[in-house]
């Protein structure tokens, strides 16, 4: 009996030490910086390279003019206990990054970079780091504790960060819930009425930057009825603050009669916002149905799929396709791509789960173009591949997934990925 | 000619583990039960494609996260008890499965049958490379009873 299992063992270890001996190894999965384009398709004349590999969850990333790279990580903390939320590469242009350094002990999804601090989140606090004239931290042991007591009730948690030119900090409050049913999820379970979660959640809120420890009660509502947001970006021409909403899931799951798995997967919309103080996106009461171009009556209040609604709700500046996950958006103001790029939005849709059984979607950069402040023309996916292959992508186990987006000092864009840890960057020439 | 020396060899390398990775099945004809499964777990196949699918996906996977997986861990292959209480109740506690935190609630299945609680749990307990003893009728019953008192 046991002899069975000597001989083709033998065998299997014969035939990798020969396998290994061969070069045909280099295309093992993850392995991206051997393949052209770190095994992305971009359009003609880009080309992107791996330039950082195996960082903890890094999310959203911001480089410096001095060519520091600074990203969130959103580490387990239960699994790497001495983990650092914030990590700093320095990108000399010659292939792989280089650590600088990494500090802050929180972990979590936001940071933003303004007037000589950085700014970064954890699931429930606001903190800045003050820094030098070289954009480095002063003291990185010791953050200023700028807002406390965020609210963090497991479901949207991550809270993405902005600054204006005033001295105003925004911050994201995700619902802690799919469409604000009496029971979330749960198939028949009708809306809440006047949906109690809008008064602490499901919109931006908004605290003074420069005034430490505050807390949740003291930020506005600056803009509500929004799911959940993690990319938000101000569209530099006209300085008008644009935000990507992550629409609700499971139309079919909770209302198996009024809409078939294959409108579920599409259905509905992942919107762009346009943005002003009080504005109301309109959730839970409405979605937005990019094939009717309506706001369409969420069925938890009343809706059957074709009844409009939300007269008072604002419109999306655009719409794309369902359940793609919108983490990254940023407004490209360089001058090293193609004249089209300028002021346009590059957005990273991480991927979708909730298509499944149909297949999933995503894991792309979209290019959306913009002319006098507006996205002007159809949206264009700019770099794919991030998945692995299409198999991966359709079963949704993708080996990367888009999540932050910035713009270097040269004008390149640089892409994390929080699934293996790696940051890309995309340059063009000529 | 390299690549197809390399393909050649991968091939061997391949049927060869396959081979010595399996284990030679005991003389059961294709389609017959084992252990009393096959009913249960063919039922409750067709309520994991209704109810479970979209969040814990076809694989069993689940999502990074945010909806939990089912493969090998603590919660699927541990106490019956506990994860026949989840279906029936849901979940949306902050718990720790196996090292990681995931987001989203899950409803609760209270309105499925005892008998297709058990058999998709059946199922997940023995899909997915999961292989834990069938959950029975009597004890998702029992659960359900206890929790109307």
């Amino acid at each position: 009996m046991k002899n069975r299992f000597i001989i083709p063992s033998l065998l299997g270890i014969a035939s990798i030490t020969a396998l290994l001996s061969f070069t045909c190894i280099n295309k093992k999965p993850g392995n991206d910086n051997t393949a052209p384009n770190a095994g992305l398709k971009l359009p003609e004349g880009f080309s992107a390279a791996v330039i950082a590999e195996n960082l903890s969850t890094p999310r959203e990333i911001v480089v410096t003019p001095e060519g520091d790279i600074f990203i969130k990580q959103n580490f387990n903390a239960r699994r790497n206990p001495g983990g650092k939320g914030i990590v700093i590469l320095h990108d000399n242009g010659m292939g792989m990054a280089t650590l600088k350094t990494s500090f802050g002990t929180f972990a979590g999804s936001g940071m933003y970079v303004k007037k000589g601090y950085l700014y970064a989140s954890s699931d429930e606090n606001v903190y800045r780091f003050k820094l030098n004239e070289k954009n480095e931290a002063i003291n990185p042991e010791k953050p200023e504790l700028i807002v406390s007591g965020l609210l963090n009730r497991r479901e949207h948690e991550a809270k993405a960060i902005l600054l204006d030119d005033n001295d105003n900090l925004y911050v994201n409050i995700g619902a802690y819930s799919n469409s604000c049913q009496e029971k979330d999820r749960q198939k028949g379970s009708m809306g809440r009425k006047g949906c109690p979660i809008l008064d602490s959640a499901g919109g931006i809120w908004q605290f003074k930057a420069d005034k430490p420890n505050q807390h949740y009660g003291d930020g506005i509502r600056y803009a509500t009825g929004l799911r959940n947001v993690v990319g938000m970006d101000w569209n530099k021409e006209d300085n008008k603050l644009f935000v990507m909403q992550h629409g609700r899931d499971q139309l079919h799951d909770i209302f198996p009669d009024m809409f078939t798995e294959q409108q579920s997967a599409l259905l509905p919309a992942e919107c762009m916002f346009e943005i002003s103080k009080g504005d109301n996106a309109g959730w839970p009461y409405i979605y937005y149905d990019q094939q009717q171009h309506q706001k369409i009556l969420a069925p938890e209040y009343g809706g059957d799929g074709k009844k409009t609604g939300g007269e008072n709700a604002i419109n999306p500046v655009a719409a794309y396709p369902g359940h793609l996950a919108p983490n990254g958006l940023l407004f490209y103001t360089g001058n090293q791509f193609p004249a089209k790029y300028k002021n346009g939005a590059f957005i990273a849709f991480h991927g979708s789960w909730n298509r499944a059984p149909e297949p999933q979607a995503g894991y792309f950069v979209v290019f959306q173009p913009f002319k006098n402040g507006k996205p002007s023309g159809e949206w264009e996916i700019f770099a794919d591949g991030f998945s692995g292959s299409p198999e991966q992508t359709a079963s949704g186990r993708a080996e990367h997934r888009p999540c932050g987006l910035a713009q270097g000092p040269d004008g390149s864009i640089y892409v994390t990925d929080d699934t293996k840890g790696s940051i890309y960057k995309i340059a063009y020439k000529k | 000619m390299k690549i197809v020396t390399c393909l050649v060899i991968a091939g061997l390398f391949l049927t060869a583990t396959t081979y010595a990775q399996q284990p030679r099945p005991k003389t059961i004809r294709p389609g017959a039960p084992i252990m009393g499964l096959t009913g249960s777990v063919a039922d409750g196949q067709l309520i994991y494609k209704k109810y479970c699918l979209t969040c814990h996906q076809a694989d069993g996977g689940g999502v990074p996260r945010m909806n939990p997986p089912l493969i090998k861990t603590s919660y699927v292959l541990g106490d019956k008890a506990r994860i026949i209480k989840i279906v029936l109740n849901g979940f949306s506690e902050q718990v720790d499965i196996d090292g990681d935190y995931y987001s989203n609630a899950m409803p609760a299945f209270d309105f499925l049958k005892d008998k297709e609680v058990a058999d998709v749990l059946t199922y997940v307990r023995n899909s997915f490379t999961n292989k834990a003893p069938a959950v029975k009728v009597a004890e998702v019953t029992r659960l359900r009873v206890k929790k109307k008192i």
